[in-house]
């Protein structure tokens, strides 16, 4: 753990206990509320329990309910899935290109980037509503925009096969600015020589982009691949200001069904555990998968 | 650089027209929704769904905003949002810098143990813990106080990986001789660790005001009365009372809750860019 391979104590002769007691509150706050709560839940996935009964362990119950007899569960899974591959995917695709398309030093290009990262602090409460009253059937302005250009009206978030596009497209405008800006710092992290040298050997643009740059920026795009990723796992603010899950459950996320169970519907908890449980082990699952495929084929300097 | 006009001049120009207006297209594209909250909060109910819409209110009206304090308590949801979001980042300091610095600069035992569980804590949801933290308070009968807002985020693992990282960059000569002279730790960390980390605590603070101001989730389940609820839940209840959307009144309120991060980044935003884009790249 030295990072710089030299002892990093720096003269330092006080008692040992000294850095222990420095980390000993932080480490009682993961404790309390970050890792009890997280075995507290698997553990309750094996429980029927309603907050106000006493628990009876129910063995795999809780899961089999989940995943082979409820339908909804799936349902909202399926949805979170199309949604997450779609942000992760149009965020980095649209991050690289505008970082390419922005990367000269200007101020307008500057400007940009500022009014890009913008939205990226709004609150997503804010956010969501804003675009709900752009999204409005009767009187908003997507609407109305359609009609300028003669194309009858859309349902947008009351059409169940566009609502969920709809959030990919808020979510998506919400954080491109924040991804672009660390894209734009890995594109000005290059070495100045390596492009130069390709400019001078007069190299085709897509291939300087697909040979020099895009293996000279991977561990960024690595790094946002996991946490675009985990970050649209956890959506749950836009659906539930949006759509509320709907229409019917067609943007029925993870979050919003564990919320659902957990504390509108009887207060199944047991149930719910056990969904949150199924989350947790597909952001597990994911994270292990990235580290161990795709960190092998990036490239660090 | 001067050039005769050529056929490759011309075509240059002609991408760079495309690419201005190109330009100008993601500025509306990125800018539009906020002008539109603005300006749909200073309209009447009639002319917010009038078809076409107007895209400039043709008589500017606060009533939107009268409606907004009439209908709710809003200094309420106001002052809890204050207070929850100044107490979480003053606890988040004063644990995270403390641990930040043990990590950074003692060799001590488990402390390989400690950094992985800070990053494994960082990839844990709250949208998960939820269920089990919410019993837990329901037994602590902490859910009509402020305190399940704020206690469980006492420790920001995101905020400790980032000045531990800013902590290790200090030259280690400057802290010998600060030894050397009989320093003590705490004036280490308040003399030396904390002015060279400036800007990575100014990035951390931001973002944990930011996080703290704006969470939804986390108030919505961890509260039981409207007395304790932060500005995120009241805009809800804009929503509900009415048969009708009333757009310029939720407008309204959503505007209050945007009005203070959008004052501090337009006040920072050099500041926060470079620092967003210098934090990518660690």
């Amino acid at each position: 753990m030295r990072a710089e391979g030299k002892p990093q104590e720096e003269g330092y002769a006080g008692p040992r206990w000294v850095p222990y007691l420095m980390v000993a509150p932080a480490m009682t706050f993961l404790a309390i509320f970050t890792f009890y709560p997280l075995a507290n839940l698997v553990y309750l996935s094996f429980f029927r329990y309603n907050l106000i009964s006493d628990k009876v362990f129910v063995g795999l119950t809780n899961y089999r309910n989940l995943l082979f007899v409820k339908k909804d569960f799936l349902q909202a899974l399926e949805n979170t899935v199309v949604y997450s591959f779609a942000v992760v995917f149009f965020t980095i695709l649209l991050a690289i290109l505008f970082a390419l398309w922005l990367e000269k030093d200007s101020w307008f290009n500057r400007f940009i980037q500022k009014s890009m990262f913008t939205p990226y602090l709004i609150a997503m409460v804010s956010t969501a509503y804003i675009w709900s009253w752009i999204f409005d059937v009767n009187s908003g302005l997507l609407n109305a925009a359609l009609a300028l250009i003669d194309v009858s009206p859309l349902r947008w978030l009351n059409d169940s096969s566009l609502a969920i596009w709809c959030i990919v497209i808020v979510s998506v405008w919400k954080s491109l600015g924040y991804y672009l800006l660390i894209v734009l710092a890995s594109l000005k992290s290059i070495p100045r020589e390596i492009i130069e040298a390709a400019e001078l050997d007069n190299t085709p643009w897509l291939r300087k982009f697909v040979r020099i740059i895009l293996p000279m920026i991977s561990p960024q795009i690595f790094f946002l691949l996991i946490t675009i990723t985990i970050s649209s796992f956890r959506v749950f603010d836009s659906v539930q200001v949006m759509t509320n899950g709907g229409p019917g459950n067609a943007t029925d996320v993870l979050v919003t069904y564990v919320h659902r169970y957990a504390f509108q519907m009887n207060m199944r908890v047991g149930y719910a555990s056990a969904a949150g449980s199924v989350l947790l082990f597909i952001l597990m699952v994911l994270t292990i998968f990235y580290f161990r495929f795709l960190g092998r084929k990036v490239h660090y300097q | 650089m001067y050039s005769k006009h050529t056929g490759l001049d011309l075509r240059r120009g002609v991408t760079s027209g495309i690419s201005f207006a190109f330009k100008l297209f993601m500025l509306v594209l990125f800018l539009f929704p906020f002008y539109w909250l603005i300006i749909t909060s200073f309209k009447t109910y009639g002319e917010s769904i009038v078809f076409p819409p107007t895209l400039i209110p043709r008589n500017f009206t606060l009533a939107a905003f009268e409606q907004v304090f009439s209908r709710l308590n809003l200094w309420n949801y106001l002052k809890n949002s204050i207070i929850v979001t100044l107490s979480v980042i003053i606890i988040q300091t004063l644990v995270g810098v403390p641990a930040a610095y043990a990590l950074a600069r003692y060799s001590f035992r488990g402390k390989g143990v400690m950094l992985a569980l800070v990053m494994a804590a960082f990839m844990v949801p709250t949208q998960i813990t939820f269920i089990t933290v919410y019993i837990m308070m329901s037994k602590l009968r902490w859910l009509n106080t402020l305190l399940p807002q704020i206690v469980p985020f006492g420790a920001s693992a995101y905020g400790i990986f980032l000045l531990r990282q800013a902590f290790m960059q200090v030259p280690a000569d400057i802290i010998e001789a600060a030894r050397l002279d009989n320093a003590s730790e705490l004036k280490i960390i308040t003399r030396i660790m904390l002015p060279a980390a400036r800007s990575s605590l100014m990035t951390v603070s931001l973002f944990s005001f930011v996080g703290s101001w704006n969470s939804y989730f986390w108030p919505l389940v961890m509260s039981n009365s409207e007395k304790v609820r932060p500005l995120t839940l009241a805009i809800e209840r804009l929503k509900d009372q009415d048969a009708g959307i009333n757009w310029p009144v939720i407008m309204a309120g959503n505007m209050i809750m945007v009005l203070p991060v959008l004052v501090i980044f337009l006040l920072l935003s050099n500041k926060i860019i470079s620092a967003v884009g210098y934090r990518g790249i660690k």
